[in-house]
Order: structure tokens, then C-alpha cells, then sequence
């Protein structure tokens, strides 16, 4: 008699269980660090792989270099081209990318957990070491990277000579002339320096600028990639630059100019590279 | 059977059937490259349903409904326009479409704040080539003069390039977005895009043809179409109407996609030609082929990387534009 509300209790519990695990699943799972993560932004792959988790790219942007492991992983395009059946097929619990992307509506749609993350200035940079870190199993490898970056960057700031601070400096990105502003993680980086940006906070990030503003300006430095420095003294007005006249340059060669132009992990490395030049030019007759 | 009506019926049919080989190649042709045997291996497998039904499936058929719309968006263009160089672009849709595009993407690109950052691309796109359409309108006070239209499309179309770039130059990040917008792409095509393609194109046809008598009648001019005693005014109006409606759609979902509206008509007129009525139909069904086999080419020639479908259709439309003032001037 008893046997029968005894069997129906023990499935309603089982019933039960299984409706638990079942509404809970996408929370566990979310809540699992990833093991599968498509990177689509290179200074979000640096930072995974300065988190320690390398080993879990499964894929990368087309412009995704460095460290050499990330060299072999499957390209997958850039950001706003991204090849979406790839990216399905390779099945990451993760993909990271920046907001604002096309193929971030198109990857949720498929069912794909992505994360947009901003790359913009020094707190993104921080930021985003913390929260992959965090999202990645280990928070304190967040905390470690960051110290190293500001440990770097100290040192870097430290050994830039004293001659040198105050100065002003025009920092080309591109040749049109696009420059880098205060608010940019560039500026912010000659800012710890002691450099003076000649661009106003208020042009924004990087701000294509007229040429005559940087003749009119005429920063005691000027830091760009070495093929546009070589172009500089042919361009109208611009031999009058007396930076370039003093030979006040930091020209970059490109793969450490590519360190400079990436928000990541590598900008203590940057702010010893601009540091480096710097103390360069102090050693030279002005 | 007349000569011209048994042209239209094997063209009919080579177009079918192009279209059913290009939707079986469209789910063979992946991000690895064309192979039947590699496509037999998937659909045993457990991504069969991911892979096929909601990447290559999709876009295959999107890329054919947005060819599709641009294709009738041409014939209808140079129908209005009387004018075979006539482009479903000319009246400022693609730069309107192209200033909401960098509008989004400047407004993203500066923190994510503001009435623009909420919109999202494909509704941006549309709701710009709309906009510049209605403003070419606004502009030319209406549709009853083609040349002022033409002339008003003509000057959005610089004003609203020259704002885009205005614009990329403030914001500089939003430059990569734009460029990709401008090439034209099918990659991100999903259902819910099909969707909206296919309800367009089942929506807009008919009504087309409907109009089809007015636009074989503007064939003889405007005073002989008067003279027929049509409503020349609200009819031309609704053809724009039409015209940007599919060419938004078409745009929204795929970008700036060249030489398919210019080309679909023109190559009906040559092998098949007709009233309009059976031409709108014809290039609707030639642009989606067009724009299918553009799709599967740019998956497969470079694979596992892939081209930007704007691409290769300007390269092989621009190709076929020279080819035929070759012909034209040997004959």
C-alpha cells in the first residue's frame, strides 16, 4: 500500500534533480574557466597568454604575433572580417573581441559565449589582465602581470634622464599625420615619462592632425616608425622642424615600433623602448 | 514557340538551375575550401547542424536573396532612369548607408554612449539608405524630373561620402569598419537576415511588376508615358520608393556590394531580352546568381582565407563592363 506515494516521491525528487541540473548547466558552464578561447583583438591574445593561458588559443586574428606561440594557431581573419565558419567549427568556450564588431552579433547568434573588451588606454589594459585572469581560473596571474607591467614602467620612468623631462614630443602613428593624444595608452605612456604631448586632451585618442600644427608646435622630439621619420624632411615646411634639424628623433624599426602601437601586456617593454631612445638623445650633442 | 519567348524560357532555366548547383556548391564550399567528400565527412559528423544548417546554409541563400534584390533594384533604376548605366546606388543610398555604418561605429569607438550606440549595424545601414534617398527626393522636390533626381542623388552622394569621411578622420578607429562595410561581405549573413531578405524580395517583385507597364512606357519618354494617361508623378515616386527599399535591404545585410545591380539587367537585356514585366523578374534572379557564385568564389579561391565578395564582383563586373565596350566599339 505504502510502496506506491513512496516510488512517486522518490521520482518527483528525481524529477527534481535532474530540473536543477538542468537550469543550472549554462550557470556551471559559464561559471567553468575555458578551455577553447579565439582571440580576435592581438592585445587580447597577448593578454591571454600573459595570464598564463596560451596554451588555451585555440585561434587568432590575422594580425595576433606575438608570443611565438600564438604564430602557428589557425588565422581567422581580422575583426571586422572575421571568418565565421572557422571560428564555429574550432568550438571555444570563449572568443574575445572588441565592442562594436559586426561578427559579435553573428557568433551569439550562433550561441558562442563572446566577451568584448576595450583596448583603449592604460585601465582597459589593466582591466582586462584582471578580468581574464579572473575568467581564466587564476586571478592572481592577473594581479602578477599588471605588477610587472607597472614595475617596467617605473623603471622605465626612472631612467629616463632628467635633461629630458618636460620635453615636448610629437608621437606619429600614421603618415597622414595621425598622432597620439594624452588620452591615448600612448600618451599615457609618455606621460609617465615626463614628456609633454604637443596634442590637446581634448583632439582626442589619435586625432589626424594638420601638418602645419606640428611645424607651428615644433616638439623638442619627434618618435615615429623609421620609414615615416626618413619621410619627414621632404614633406613642405617640415625641414624647418628643429627637432628634425637637432636630429631629436626616435625612430622606431618596425617590429618594436609594433610593440609600442599594442595595448597589452608588452607596454612595460614600450615605455623602456621610448626610455631607451630618450636617453640616447640626452647623450647627444644638442 | 517565338524565337525570343524560347530565349527567355532557356535562360529561365539555366538560371534555375545555376541557382540550385551555386546553393549545393554554397554548402560544400566552407572555411577549408570545396570538397563533396570533406562535406559528406561533416554532415555525417555532429557538426552538421552548426556548420551547414546555421553558417554555410544561410549565408548561401542570403547572398542569393540579397543578389536577388539587387539585381531588381537595377533593372528597376535603369528602367526609371531610362539609362543602362544606371546603378541601384545612384540616388544616395549607399552613402547614406555607409554615414549610419561610420556613425555606429565612431559612436563605439567613443565609449559606447549616446542615441547611435545602441543601433546596430544592419539596422543603421538601412535606416541611412533610406535617409539618403528620402533627402535626394527632398532635394529634387520629388521624382517627376529624373535628370534633377539624377543631379540631387549625384550631390547627396558626394556630401554624405565626403560627411563619412569627415567623420573617419575624427574618429579614426571607425576607418577599418567602413572599409570592410564598403567591400561588401556575406559572412555574417544568419536566418533572421534571410528572413528579412526573402520577405523583401517576395514583397517588393510583385509590386515591381505591377509597375512594369509604367517603366516599358517611360522606354518611349516621359510625354509618351503621359500620354498613356498614367499617374507619372506618384508612380515614379513609388519606383523610388521601391528602389530603395531594396537597395537598403540588400545593403543592410551585405554591405556595399558593386556591379550587380549594373550588371544582372544588362545581361538579361543581352541574352534574353523582354517587357518589363519578365526583365525584372529576369534580373532579380540573374543578380542572385551573381552574387551566390561571387559568394562561393570568395569562400574557395584563397581558402582557408577568404575574399571579400565586393570584390570579386567589381573586379569581374568592371571586367565585363570593358568586354563589352570592347564588342561595342568592334561592332
Amino acid at each position: 500500500m505504502s510502496s506506491q506515494p513512496r516510488s512517486s516521491c522518490r521520482s518527483r525528487r528525481r524529477l527534481g534533480r535532474a530540473l536543477t541540473a538542468w537550469l543550472l548547466a549554462p550557470a556551471l558552464a559559464a561559471a567553468a574557466p575555458p578551455q577553447r578561447i579565439v582571440s580576435l583583438v592581438p592585445g587580447l591574445t597577448e593578454s591571454v597568454c600573459a595570464v598564463g593561458a596560451c596554451a588555451r588559443l585555440v585561434g587568432v586574428d590575422r594580425h595576433s604575433n606575438w608570443p611565438a606561440e600564438v604564430v602557428a594557431l589557425p588565422r581567422l581573419g581580422g575583426l571586422d572580417d572575421a571568418q565565421v565558419e572557422r571560428i564555429a567549427a574550432l568550438k571555444p568556450d570563449l572568443v574575445l573581441a572588441a565592442p562594436g564588431a559586426r561578427v559579435v552579433q553573428r557568433l551569439q547568434a550562433l550561441g558562442l559565449n563572446v566577451d568584448t573588451l576595450h583596448t583603449r588606454s592604460h585601465q582597459d589594459v589593466r582591466h582586462n589582465l584582471l578580468w581574464l585572469a579572473q575568467r581564466l581560473g587564476d586571478p592572481a596571474l592577473g594581479r602578477k602581470a599588471w605588477a610587472a607591467i607597472e614595475t617596467q614602467m617605473a623603471a622605465a620612468s626612472a631612467s629616463v634622464p632628467a635633461a629630458m623631462r618636460g620635453r615636448s614630443v610629437y608621437f606619429e602613428v600614421e603618415a597622414s599625420p595621425y598622432a597620439a593624444g594624452p588620452g591615448s595608452f600612448i600618451g599615457q605612456t609618455l606621460a609617465q615619462l615626463g614628456l609633454r604631448n604637443i596634442v590637446p586632451e581634448a583632439l582626442g585618442p589619435f586625432p589626424k592632425l594638420s601638418p602645419e600644427f606640428v611645424v607651428r608646435a615644433q616638439p623638442d622630439i619627434v618618435m615615429a616608425e623609421a620609414r615615416q621619420v626618413q619621410d619627414m624632411p621632404r614633406r613642405p615646411g617640415w625641414a624647418s622642424l628643429t627637432a628634425l634639424q637637432r636630429q631629436q628623433l626616435c625612430a622606431f624599426q618596425s617590429a618594436d615600433y609594433e610593440v609600442l602601437v599594442r595595448p597589452g601586456p608588452r607596454m612595460g617593454l614600450a615605455a623602456q623602448q621610448l626610455a631607451d631612445c630618450l636617453a640616447r638623445l640626452a647623450g647627444e650633442p644638442r | 514557340m517565338s524565337a525570343p519567348a524560347a530565349r527567355r524560357r532557356r535562360l529561365a532555366f539555366g538560371l534555375a538551375l545555376a541557382s540550385l548547383l551555386l546553393l549545393c556548391a554554397g554548402l560544400a564550399a566552407g572555411g577549408e575550401g570545396w570538397s563533396p567528400a570533406a562535406l559528406g565527412e561533416l554532415l555525417r559528423g555532429p557538426d552538421a547542424g552548426l556548420i551547414v544548417g546555421q553558417i554555410r546554409a544561410p549565408r548561401s541563400l542570403g547572398a542569393w536573396l540579397a543578389g536577388g534584390l539587387l539585381g531588381l533594384a537595377g533593372a528597376l533604376a535603369q528602367g526609371l532612369f531610362r539609362n543602362p548605366l544606371a546603378d541601384p546606388f545612384l540616388l544616395g543610398s549607399a552613402s547614406g548607408a555607409s554615414l549610419a555604418v561610420v556613425v555606429v561605429l565612431a559612436a563605439g569607438a567613443l565609449g559606447g554612449h549616446g542615441p547611435w550606440s545602441g543601433v546596430g549595424l544592419v539596422a543603421a545601414a538601412f535606416m541611412g539608405a533610406l535617409g539618403g534617398v528620402l533627402l535626394t527626393l527632398l532635394l529634387a522636390r520629388g521624382a517627376q524630373h529624373t535628370l534633377r533626381l539624377l543631379l540631387a542623388g549625384v550631390v547627396v552622394g558626394v556630401v554624405l561620402s565626403g560627411l563619412s569621411d569627415l567623420l573617419t578622420l575624427a574618429v579614426p578607429e571607425a576607418l577599418r569598419g567602413r572599409q570592410v562595410f564598403m567591400l561588401g561581405s556575406t559572412g555574417f549573413l544568419g536566418w533572421d537576415g534571410c528572413l528579412l531578405l526573402g520577405a523583401g524580395l517576395a514583397l517588393l517583385l510583385p509590386l515591381a511588376q505591377r509597375l512594369s507597364r509604367l517603366l516599358d512606357a517611360l522606354v518611349l519618354g516621359e510625354d509618351s508615358a503621359r500620354s498613356l494617361g498614367l499617374p507619372l508623378p506618384q508612380l515614379q515616386l513609388l519606383l523610388v520608393g521601391l528602389l530603395a527599399a531594396a537597395t537598403g535591404l540588400a545593403v543592410s545585410q551585405t554591405g556595399l556590394v558593386a556591379f550587380v545591380g549594373l550588371a544582372a539587367p544588362h545581361l538579361v537585356r543581352r541574352i534574353a531580352p523582354g517587357p518589363h514585366a519578365y526583365l525584372l523578374a529576369a534580373s532579380a534572379a540573374t543578380g542572385a546568381v551573381l552574387l551566390l557564385a561571387a559568394d562561393v568564389a570568395a569562400r574557395t579561391l584563397i581558402a582557408p582565407q577568404e575574399l571579400p565578395v565586393g570584390v570579386l564582383t567589381a573586379v569581374f563586373g568592371g571586367a565585363y563592363l570593358l568586354w563589352l565596350l570592347n564588342r561595342q566599339r568592334g561592332a
